[in-house]
C-alpha cells in the first residue's frame, strides 16, 4: 500500500477542540471529538507459555479473562458493577473457549449484573486495542459511561489460523502474497525490504528486551499489573504468579547458534520474536467525568487513536501509518511524545518503526520494561498490556506529557493510541471545570 | 476407582503491607491436592493408600517448614471435589477389630500432623467434603469454602459409624455442642448435608469465597491470616450448657429412633447416633491423643458391627439404582414427546405434573367428566402455586408446566401421545375398557402404561390388539416424594415398550427396579404382608397396643397402623384381600379391618411432637374385639412372626421370579417404603437373625456381602 494513502489524515476539530482555550476558561483538549475518556485501572494474567505443558496448559480461555475482570472490580471498589456499560473482550481465534460471544460469557461468568451487555471483538494482534478504541468511542458518544475492555489468546489451545480457511483468490489474484500469513516470513522480509534493517540490530534488540525485563521485575515494575491465577494441573492446582516467557540472562553470545524458522539463512530468530502465550488482559475506561463522579482513579487520558493498513507482507510497518495518523488527530509530532510502548512481535518491526521517526534502537522512550520478545504475546490481548505498563511509566514520571501504545497487526495492519499523562502538572482535567449546569448561566453573565 | 493421590505444588504467598498486597513476597505455600485422576464424576475417596502417601507428604513438609521452605501449607481437591470421605468399600473389608482400629489411628495419625507442622494449614474446600474429606478440612488451623459447594457433612452415623478421623473431637469445638449434634446425628438421618448458605457455616469454615477466583481469592486470605488477621471463633460451650444440650439431644435421639435393641443379643441395634452422642461428650476437653483414642475405639466397635455391613451395602444399593438390574438397552426406548393420562384424579395429577416438570413434554389428563378433568388441573395449578411461593419453581417455569399440562373429556385428544399412563380406579374391567379405547386412537408404536398396584398387568392386556406395548409402572404415593417406581414387565411385554418404561422412569429422576407381573409386585406385597400380620396378631388376641409396637425395634418410618392410616384403611384392606385371594392364607382375614373401613373409625392419636410416631389409638381394640390372655402374643412375639412370615413370602417371590436377587428386594423396601440401611433393606436383617437359615436351610445373601465376614 503506498505511504501517501495515509499521509494527509482528515484533520477533526469541533468548537469544543479549537487549540485556543474557550470562554469557559478550560484549557481546550487536542484530540478527537467527544466526551473525554479515560483509562482507569488495567491488569493482566501472568503470561504463561504456549505448550502442553505451560503455566495454562490446563486453563480455559475465558476463565483467564474472568480472573481480570474480576480483580479489576476488587481493585477498584468505586466503580458500580451495574454502570459498566459495555465488556468487549477480544480474541483472534474466536472457537472452543475463545468462542461464543466473549464479551458477554466473560461478563456473565465474572458475576456482573445480567443487564450488562456484552460483545466479541477481532482484530487479529489488535484485538484488545481495539476492544479498548471501540468501547472508548461508544464513550465518548456518550453511548455509555464505563466499559471493561481486554482480551485473551490462548495459543496453546488456538493456533493462529488454524481453523481459518483463506479466500484462494488471495492468491490466485496476488492479493496478497503467500508470506502475508506467516508472521515470521513478514518479518524476514523486513528485513529484506530495508537493508538498514540488519539481524545484528535485532538481535541486540532481542537481548535488551530480556534485560530490560528482567531489570523490571526485580524493581518490582511487573508484579503489580498482574493477577494471580489458580492453575489446574496434572501435578495438581498451582497459582499463576509469574510470567514464564522470559528468558533472563539471555546474551547475545548464546544468540549467534539459533535457527532461522521461517527462513533458511534468515535473520529471525526465537531470540528476536515474541514466543507463542497464553495470557489475557482486561481494563477499564471511563468518561472522564463519570470516573470524576464516581471518584474513580485516572491513569491515563486517551488523545487519539489511530488504524491503518499497509502491504501484508511487511505488515510490521503498520504502526508507521498508524501512528501518522493518530499524531496528526492529536495535533501532536513525535517529539511530544515522552513515552513507547511498541509491541514486539518481532525486534526487526520495531526497529522499522524507530527508524521511521528517528528514534534510536536504544532510546529510553522505548519499552523501558522490556516488551512482547521477553513477556510474551497472547496476540488479541496484548493491547491492553502495553496500555497498562504505560499507565505504570505515567504515574512514574509525571514530567512525561503524551505516550503511545503501537502494535503491528497481521494481514498488514497498525495500531496506535495516543496518551495524555494525568499526573503531568499541565494536564487539565474535565473534573476541575464547573458542572454543566452551573456553566450556562456563568456563560450567561459575561458580556 | 483409581486410589486418590496426594500431589504437591509450591505456590508463591502474597505479601500483605498495610494498605496494599503484593503478588508474592510473602513466602511459600505448599499446596497439596487430592486426586484420584479420574473427572468430577467420580470424587476422590480417601483409602488407607491415600492416607499413608498423606502421611509421608506430611512429614516431608513439616521438615520443609523446619528449614523454613515454606511458611504455610494448603490442601485442596480436584476441581469439583475437595474429597467424598473414606473408601467404603475398603472399611468393609476390615475382617479384624484389630483392623478396624488400625484404620481409625492410621486416619488420626496423618491428620494430627495438619495441626503440628510448625506453619498454619489451611483447608481450600473447593468441592464435595463429606465425612474423611470434611475431618481432613477440619484438621486444618483454617478453612476456606467455594461458594458452589453442592455438600459438607458428616454423614457418618447414617451408615451405623461415627466420624472417627477427628470429626468426633474437632467439630464440637469449633461450631459448640448443639450444631456439632445437628452435623453429626440430625442432618444425616434426614439426608441433608450443609450447603455455603446455610446459617452456622461460618463455625465450621472461616470464610466463604466466590468460586470464580475461589483458589487464587483462598491464597490471598491465607496471606493476610499469615500477616495476622484476626480469625474470630466462637467461645466453648460451658459444662453446663454442653450438659443440658447432651441430654436433649438423647431424649430427642431416643424418641425419635427408639433404642432400637436387637432382638438377637442385648446390643443396640441402631447403635451409631448413641455413640456419636457419647462421643461428643466424653472427647470434651480431652488432649487430641486421648479424645482420638475413644474415637478410634467407637470407631472399631461399629466397624465390627454387621449393622455398619448392612448400611454400606444398602448405599451401594441406593447408589447404584440408577443402573437398574435387568432392564434392556436404553436404545432400544421410544422417544417419548406427548404423555395422555388417564384419570384426573390425585395419583393421576402427581403423575401429570411430575412428568411435565421433569419430561418437560405435553401433558394430557383425561376424565370422564368435566369436573373431575377440572379438578385434576387445580391440583396442578395448586402445586405448581406451591413451589413457586417457596421458591422452588420460577414464574416462568410454572408458565411452562401449567401450559403444558391440559385436561379433556374426550379420549380422542390422546392421539398423538407416545405413552399414555392409565391411573383410573383399581378395577380389572374398567382398566381393560380404557386400555382398549386408548388403543383405538393412539399409533401402534405407542406405549400404554397402567399404575395399578395390585392388578394383573397381564390380563389388562389380553384382549388388546398389540398386548406387547403394555408395561407396568407403578408410582408411590406422594409422587414427587417417593425415589421409587416398579417397572412392571407383563407375559407379553416387548424390549421396546420395556426399554421406554425405564427410560421414562429414569427421565422422572426415579430409580427402577424391575418385577414380574405378580400380585402387589415387590413393596405392596411385602408391606401388606406385614400389615396383614400384625392385624392377624390382634385378631387373634394380641393387645393393638403390643402390636403396634412390636416392630419399634427394626427402626422402620413408622409403626404399622400409622402406616395403615397413611395409606388409608379401606386401600389397605382392599389390597389385603385382593393378596389373600391371589396368594394365600399367609395374608390374614381381618374382620377387625372391615369394621374399621365400614365405620370409618379412627386408627391413631396425634403425635407427641413433629417427628414422633403416632400411636393406635387404644379404643380400636374394640374394633378387633377383646384381647385374649390365651392366644395373645407379646412383642417379641408378634415380631417373630412376622419375621417369618416375610422370611416365607421373600422365598416365594424368588422362587416365582418376581425378582432375580434378594437385593433387588432390598432396594425397593428401601427406595419405595423408607426401610432401613441399619436392616440392608430386610434380607441381611433375615439373615443377621437366622430367620432364613433356619426356615430355608439357606442365607439370601452370602456372607460378608452385607454382613461381618
Amino acid at each position: 500500500m503506498p505511504s501517501s494513502a495515509v499521509s494527509s489524515p482528515p484533520t477533526v476539530a469541533g468548537p469544543e477542540l479549537s487549540a485556543e482555550p474557550t470562554r469557559r476558561g478550560r484549557r481546550a483538549r487536542r484530540g478527537m471529538l467527544g466526551r473525554p475518556v479515560v483509562l482507569v485501572d488495567g491488569v493482566r494474567t501472568p503470561f504463561g507459555r504456549a505448550r502442553e505443558d505451560g503455566l495454562y496448559a490446563s486453563t480455559r480461555a475465558d476463565d483467564l479473562v474472568v480472573a481480570c475482570v474480576r480483580e479489576l472490580l476488587r481493585r477498584t471498589e468505586a466503580l458500580p458493577p451495574e454502570r459498566i456499560g459495555e465488556v468487549a473482550i477480544a480474541a483472534t481465534t474466536q472457537s472452543g473457549d475463545q468462542g461464543l460471544t466473549l464479551g458477554r460469557t466473560v461478563a456473565l461468568l465474572s458475576g456482573l449484573p445480567e443487564d450488562v451487555p456484552g460483545y466479541a471483538i477481532d482484530r487479529m494482534c489488535a484485538g484488545a486495542l481495539t476492544a479498548l478504541t471501540q468501547t472508548a468511542s461508544q464513550i465518548a458518544v456518550g453511548a455509555i459511561d464505563l466499559a471493561v475492555a481486554g482480551g485473551v489468546e490462548h495459543m496453546g489451545r488456538h493456533t493462529l489460523g488454524a481453523d481459518a480457511d483463506p479466500n484462494p483468490r488471495f492468491l490466485a489474484e496476488r492479493i496478497v502474497d503467500a508470506d502475508a500469513l506467516v508472521m515470521g516470513a513478514t518479518a524476514e522480509n523486513l528485513h529484506d525490504h530495508d537493508p538498514r534493517l540488519t539481524k545484528e540490530r535485532a538481535d541486540a534488540f532481542g537481548v535488551a528486551s530480556q534485560q530490560r525485563y528482567a531489570a523490571a521485575l526485580a524493581a518490582g515494575r511487573i508484579d503489580e499489573d498482574l493477577v494471580p491465577v489458580g492453575v489446574w494441573s496434572p501435578q495438581g492446582w498451582g497459582l499463576a504468579t509469574a510470567d514464564e516467557p522470559p528468558r533472563p540472562g539471555t546474551t547475545l553470545e548464546a544468540l549467534a547458534g539459533l535457527r532461522t524458522p521461517f527462513r533458511p539463512g534468515g535473520r529471525v530468530t526465537a531470540a528476536t520474536s515474541s514466543p507463542l502465550t497464553d495470557g489475557a488482559t482486561a481494563c477499564v475506561l471511563a468518561a472522564e467525568e463519570t470516573a470524576a463522579e464516581l471518584g474513580l482513579p485516572v491513569r491515563m487520558r486517551l488523545v487519539s487513536y489511530a488504524f491503518a493498513g499497509v502491504d501484508p507482507r511487511v505488515m510490521g510497518l503498520g504502526p508507521v501509518p498508524a501512528t501518522h495518523r493518530a499524531l496528526d488527530l492529536a495535533g501532536l509530532t513525535m517529539a511530544d511524545i515522552g513515552a513507547i510502548e511498541v509491541n514486539e512481535a518481532f525486534a526487526v518491526q520495531v526497529l522499522a518503526f524507530l527508524d521511521a521517526f528517528g528514534i534510536d534502537d536504544d532510546d529510553p522512550r522505548v519499552n523501558p520494561d522490556g516488551g512482547a520478545i521477553a513477556m510474551g504475546h497472547p496476540l488479541a490481548a496484548s493491547g491492553v498490556r502495553l496500555a497498562i505498563q504505560l499507565a505504570r511509566r505515567f504515574a512514574a514520571d509525571p514530567s512525561i506529557r503524551y505516550g503511545l501504545t503501537t502494535m503491528c497487526v497481521g494481514l498488514g495492519q497498525g495500531a496506535t493510541v495516543v496518551w495524555e499523562n494525568p499526573h503531568h502538572p499541565e494536564y487539565a482535567s474535565v473534573a476541575a471545570v464547573p458542572s454543566t449546569a452551573s456553566a450556562p448561566s456563568a456563560e450567561e453573565a459575561q458580556p | 476407582m483409581s486410589t486418590t493421590r496426594i500431589l504437591v505444588r509450591d505456590v508463591d504467598l502474597p505479601l500483605v503491607e498495610p494498605g496494599r498486597t503484593r503478588l508474592r513476597g510473602g513466602g511459600r505455600m505448599a499446596l497439596l491436592t487430592l486426586d484420584n485422576g479420574e473427572d468430577h464424576r467420580r470424587p476422590s475417596v480417601i483409602s488407607p493408600e491415600t492416607i499413608a502417601e498423606l502421611h509421608e507428604v506430611l512429614l516431608a513438609q513439616r521438615e520443609r517448614a523446619g528449614r523454613g521452605e515454606i511458611q504455610a501449607l494448603g490442601v485442596t481437591g480436584k476441581p469439583y471435589c475437595f474429597a467424598a470421605g473414606a473408601d467404603l468399600k475398603r472399611v468393609a473389608e476390615v475382617r479384624t477389630r484389630e483392623q478396624a482400629l488400625a484404620l481409625g489411628r492410621d486416619g488420626h495419625a496423618a491428620y494430627r500432623l495438619l495441626g503440628e507442622l510448625g506453619v498454619p494449614s489451611f483447608a481450600f474446600v473447593n468441592g464435595i467434603a463429606l465425612g474423611g474429606g470434611l475431618e481432613l478440612a477440619l484438621a486444618c488451623d483454617y478453612r476456606t469454602l467455594s461458594g458452589d459447594v453442592p455438600a459438607v457433612g458428616l454423614p457418618e452415623t447414617s451408615l451405623g459409624l461415627v466420624p472417627g478421623w477427628g470429626g468426633s473431637t474437632l467439630l464440637p469445638r469449633l461450631v459448640g455442642v448443639e450444631a456439632a449434634i445437628d452435623i453429626i446425628v440430625d442432618r444425616p438421618a434426614a439426608n441433608r448435608p450443609m450447603r455455603p448458605h446455610d446459617a452456622g457455616i461460618l463455625d465450621v469454615v472461616d470464610r466463604v469465597l466466590d468460586p470464580a477466583d475461589f483458589l487464587a481469592s483462598s491464597i490471598e486470605w491465607a496471606g493476610h491470616v499469615l500477616a495476622g488477621q484476626e480469625v474470630p471463633r466462637r467461645a466453648p460451650d460451658g459444662e453446663e450448657e454442653a450438659a443440658t444440650i447432651l441430654a436433649a439431644a438423647r431424649a430427642r435421639v431416643e424418641a425419635v429412633w427408639g433404642h432400637t435393641v436387637s432382638p438377637r443379643e442385648d446390643g443396640d441395634s441402631r447403635p451409631a447416633q448413641h455413640r456419636a452422642l457419647d462421643l461428643i461428650e466424653r472427647t470434651r476437653g480431652l488432649d487430641l491423643t486421648r479424645a482420638y483414642a475413644l474415637e478410634d475405639e467407637v470407631l472399631a466397635d461399629l466397624i465390627m458391627t454387621d449393622e455398619m455391613r448392612s448400611s454400606v451395602y444398602a448405599f451401594n444399593l441406593v447408589t447404584g439404582a440408577k443402573r437398574p438390574q435387568g432392564a434392556p438397552d436404553a436404545a432400544l426406548a421410544r422417544k417419548v414427546s406427548r404423555v395422555g393420562i388417564v384419570g384426573a384424579g390425585l395419583m393421576a395429577a402427581q403423575i401429570a405434573l411430575l412428568v411435565a416438570r421433569r419430561l418437560r413434554v405435553p401433558v394430557v389428563m383425561r376424565d370422564i367428566d368435566d369436573e373431575r378433568a377440572a379438578a385434576g388441573l387445580g391440583f396442578v395449578a395448586a402445586e405448581v402455586d406451591r413451589s413457586v411461593h417457596r421458591g422452588r419453581l420460577t414464574r416462568d417455569a410454572a408458565e411452562r408446566v401449567l401450559a403444558s399440562v391440559t385436561a379433556t373429556t374426550d379420549l380422542a385428544d390422546l392421539a398423538g401421545c407416545d405413552l399414555v399412563i392409565e391411573a383410573v380406579t383399581e378395577r380389572l374391567d374398567l382398566k381393560k375398557r380404557v386400555f382398549a379405547e386408548v388403543e383405538e386412537v393412539v399409533d401402534a408404536e405407542a406405549v400404554l402404561a397402567t399404575n395399578t398396584s395390585a392388578l394383573s398387568v397381564t390380563a389388562m392386556a389380553a384382549d388388546l390388539r398389540h398386548p406387547e406395548r403394555v408395561v407396568g409402572l407403578h408410582f408411590f404415593n406422594p409422587v414427587a416424594a417417593m425415589p421409587l417406581v416398579e417397572v412392571i414387565r407383563a407375559e407379553r411385554t416387548d424390549e421396546a415398550s420395556l426399554a421406554t418404561a425405564y427410560a421414562v422412569t429414569k427421565a422422572l429422576g426415579k430409580s427402577a427396579v424391575g418385577s414380574a407381573d405378580r400380585p402387589g409386585f415387590v413393596v405392596n406385597r411385602l408391606l401388606v404382608l406385614l400389615l396383614g400380620r400384625i392385624v392377624g396378631a390382634v385378631e387373634r388376641g394380641t393387645p393393638v397396643g403390643v402390636a403396634d409396637r412390636a416392630l419399634d425395634v427394626l427402626g422402620l418410618p413408622m409403626p404399622p397402623f400409622q402406616l395403615f392410616d397413611l395409606v388409608g384403611p379401606a386401600v389397605g384392606l382392599h389390597v389385603l384381600q385382593s393378596l389373600r385371594a391371589e396368594l394365600g392364607e399367609a395374608f390374614p382375614a381381618s374382620p377387625g379391618l372391615e369394621r374399621i373401613v365400614a365405620e370409618r373409625l379412627p386408627i391413631v392419636g396425634e403425635a407427641a411432637a413433629p417427628g414422633l410416631p403416632r400411636r393406635v389409638l387404644p379404643e380400636l381394640q374394640e374394633a378387633f374385639g377383646p384381647v385374649d390372655a390365651e392366644t395373645a402374643l407379646d412383642e417379641a412375639g408378634v415380631r417373630d412372626d412376622v419375621l417369618t412370615a416375610l422370611t416365607l413370602e421373600i422365598d416365594r417371590m424368588l422362587a416365582e421370579g418376581v425378582v432375580a436377587t434378594p437385593s433387588a428386594i432390598d432396594t425397593a423396601m428401601i427406595l419405595g417404603a423408607g426401610w432401613p440401611f441399619h436392616l440392608g433393606g430386610i434380607t441381611p436383617y433375615l439373615d443377621r437373625l437366622g430367620y432364613s437359615e433356619r426356615l430355608l436351610g439357606r442365607r439370601f445373601l452370602p456372607e460378608g456381602v452385607a454382613s461381618l465376614p
